[in-house]
């Protein structure tokens, strides 16, 4: 079972990023389960989002506490929560930002998993290249499966257009391609 | 047809394949998600010969639904925490005018303190109206329920609550399976009502009964409940022949027929449990699990059997009766009276708080060896308990109990009233 953990603030869309997560996962005939944090969601403050795939039924019900991978939405979190919380020693982290890890004060942290394990990515940035908003969730999620080899682009691209028929969605699917590709996704 | 969906929306187009004819519409979280999604469905025309009724309250929802289903309207609504609350005196009414109404809940606690998230609280308040209740584990689950559910209401003329988890199954994606219509119109014959208003044919439902006969009519509603216990299975078994999986019935079991301890639960969280049991039966110890999916009628007979062979029993529980402790677990040992067994509650996951494997293990471990209380609160945070029990002993003017807790959970948020 992988488990994936996304952090953001209230508004950036954490949820719905879970949710195409599963949907991706489950195009590709896995068993996935997306579903909120079960705290306080206001615009702006600091939320979380959950995703499990496994290759059979899942049945449990706890948040997850020790991830697989992390995706950051937002890197001014960095200064309130604990974003690597629990994480696995293999685990993967992937940072909504266009600084280095360096500038983001997590170059140190990094050192711990393995290479290129923790990376960032300009998603906020090719969101609004592609879809012309800063909606970050589908760069992000291109650049996931690049970076982890999790999921296909084909089926992440699925997703996003399962949620945002039409134009929108094919914005988003151009902004996923972009993330897929820098992250050197084949 | 298999898709990945909202539990909320999954539940939406099983009842749309139900083919209601009245649904009433109040928006409470977190089940506002599937009375929006049975709207689209009525608007996209996929559900049609349907009046989709947006009312002013949760008791004017319910009221509409008895109204309906007394003019021989198949009826649904959902609701949850205060708005079930809200709609107590029609939530006896539909029970006592054996109206076949169906009813998701989707659970969450109940204020004060004001908290939206899950637990049993909601659907235990109303335990005892003379609903039909059954409590959904998966998002699957859910969906079969619901289709069984109007089956059952109206075999039996009386109505049924599906009882969801709010949040952990309504806003949960996963992998669903949605019947097509054919099947379930194979399954669901259209709705032939033992009483209906008809102005043809005028008579009056609602009679108001006095001493004489009100005895013989509340156990005429017990009848229709122990008649439920014999018919619940049937539902199930016929569901599993027409639609290829076992759903619902009055419970099921989980590696317990062999176990020293079994684990009793309603809902979602025995799939947290099943995970438990799973890791624990690789350490070498005895225990199983019995999800109760029928809770109204409560299945005497099929519990005792399901647990009677286990050294101890532990309930956990969404839900407490303050005063008393368990309310499952008090009615399980009325399950095992005469049979010298250890009977346990654990109260857990009240308001939202997340039910870990960790903790659980932790308590089934101490069951096992003697050391848990009749009565646990799993994972309490004792330091802010005990400072609060402390301040209200010192001081007269100790303040409101809530805030206090929270600011000692959270220093920033000030001083505790003093």
């Amino acid at each position: 079972m992988i488990e994936i953990r996304i952090h953001g603030r209230g508004g950036q869309g954490v949820v719905t990023g879970a949710e195409m997560l599963s949907v991706a996962a489950f195009d590709e005939g896995r068993h996935a389960q997306a579903f909120p944090s079960f705290g306080s969601e206001r615009m702006g403050a600091p939320v979380v989002s959950f995703c499990r795939i496994d290759d059979k039924e899942i049945r449990l019900r706890e948040p997850i506490q020790e991830p697989d991978a992390v995706i950051v939405q937002d890197p001014t979190l960095f200064h309130s929560v604990d974003v690597f919380s629990g994480l696995k020693k293999d685990g993967y982290v992937l940072v909504n930002s266009t600084r280095g890890l360096d500038a983001l004060g997590i170059a140190e942290v990094a050192r711990r998993f393995p290479e290129g394990h923790v990376r960032a990515v300009g998603a906020t940035e090719i969101a609004v290249k592609h879809v012309g908003r800063p909606v970050p969730n589908a760069a992000l999620l291109g650049s996931f499966a690049a970076m982890t080899g999790q999921l296909k682009l084909a089926s992440v691209e699925k997703a996003i257009m399962e949620k945002f028929p039409g134009r929108i969605g094919e914005a988003n699917v151009a902004a996923a391609r972009e993330a897929y590709a820098l992250a050197g996704g084949k | 047809m298999l898709k990945q969906v909202e539990g909320s929306r999954a539940v939406a187009e099983a009842i749309a394949l139900c083919r209601p004819e009245v649904v009433c519409a109040y928006p409470i979280t977190p089940q506002t998600h599937i009375v929006e999604g049975v709207g689209e469905l009525v608007k996209a025309g996929t559900l049609k010969d349907c009046e989709f009724i947006n009312v002013e309250s949760e008791f004017a929802a319910l009221s509409v639904a008895i109204g309906a289903s007394a003019a021989g309207a198949r009826a649904y609504t959902a609701t949850a925490s205060q708005g079930l609350l809200f709609m107590a005196e029609a939530v006896y009414n539909a029970a006592g005018l054996g109206l076949p109404i169906v009813m998701t809940i989707g659970n969450r606690a109940i204020g004060a303190p004001i908290n939206i998230w899950n637990d049993h609280t909601d659907s235990m308040s109303v335990r005892d109206s003379g609903w039909i209740q059954l409590f959904a584990e998966t998002n699957q689950e859910a969906v079969d329920l619901h289709i069984q559910a109007f089956r059952l209401a109206e075999l039996v003329s009386c109505p049924v609550m599906v009882c969801m988890d709010g949040f952990i199954l309504t806003h949960a994606y996963e992998r669903v399976d949605v019947p097509d219509q054919e099947t379930v119109d194979g399954f669901l014959p259209k709705f032939e009502p033992v009483q209906v208003l008809d102005p043809a044919e005028p008579y009056s439902i609602g009679a108001m009964v006095g001493p004489d006969a009100f005895s013989e009519v509340r156990y005429l509603a017990h009848q229709k409940q122990l008649e439920a216990l014999e018919k619940i299975p049937e539902i199930a078994a016929e569901f599993e022949s027409a639609f290829g999986r076992a759903s619902g019935g009055l419970l099921s079991r989980y590696r317990s027929d062999d176990a020293e301890t079994v684990v009793v639960a309603l809902g979602s969280v025995n799939g947290t449990i099943k995970e438990t049991v799973d890791a624990m039966r690789a350490d070498g110890h005895s225990i199983g699990n019995v999800s109760i999916c029928a809770f109204r009628p409560f299945p005497l007979a099929a519990l005792r059997d399901a647990v009677q062979h286990a050294k101890r029993i532990v309930c956990v529980e969404k839900s407490l009766a303050p005063g008393l402790g368990g309310i499952v677990a008090s009615n399980v040992r009325m399950a095992l009276r005469g049979v010298d067994h250890r009977v346990f509650t654990v109260i857990a996951g009240l308001g939202g708080r997340p039910i870990s494997r960790a903790s659980l293990k932790d308590v089934f471990e101490r069951a096992a060896s003697g050391e848990l209380d009749d009565v646990t609160f799993l994972d309490l945070n004792w330091r802010v308990i005990n400072e609060q029990l402390v301040r209200a002993r010192d001081i007269r003017h100790s303040g409101p109990i809530a805030e206090n807790v929270l600011k000692a959970l959270n220093p920033g948020l000030g001083a505790a009233a003093k």
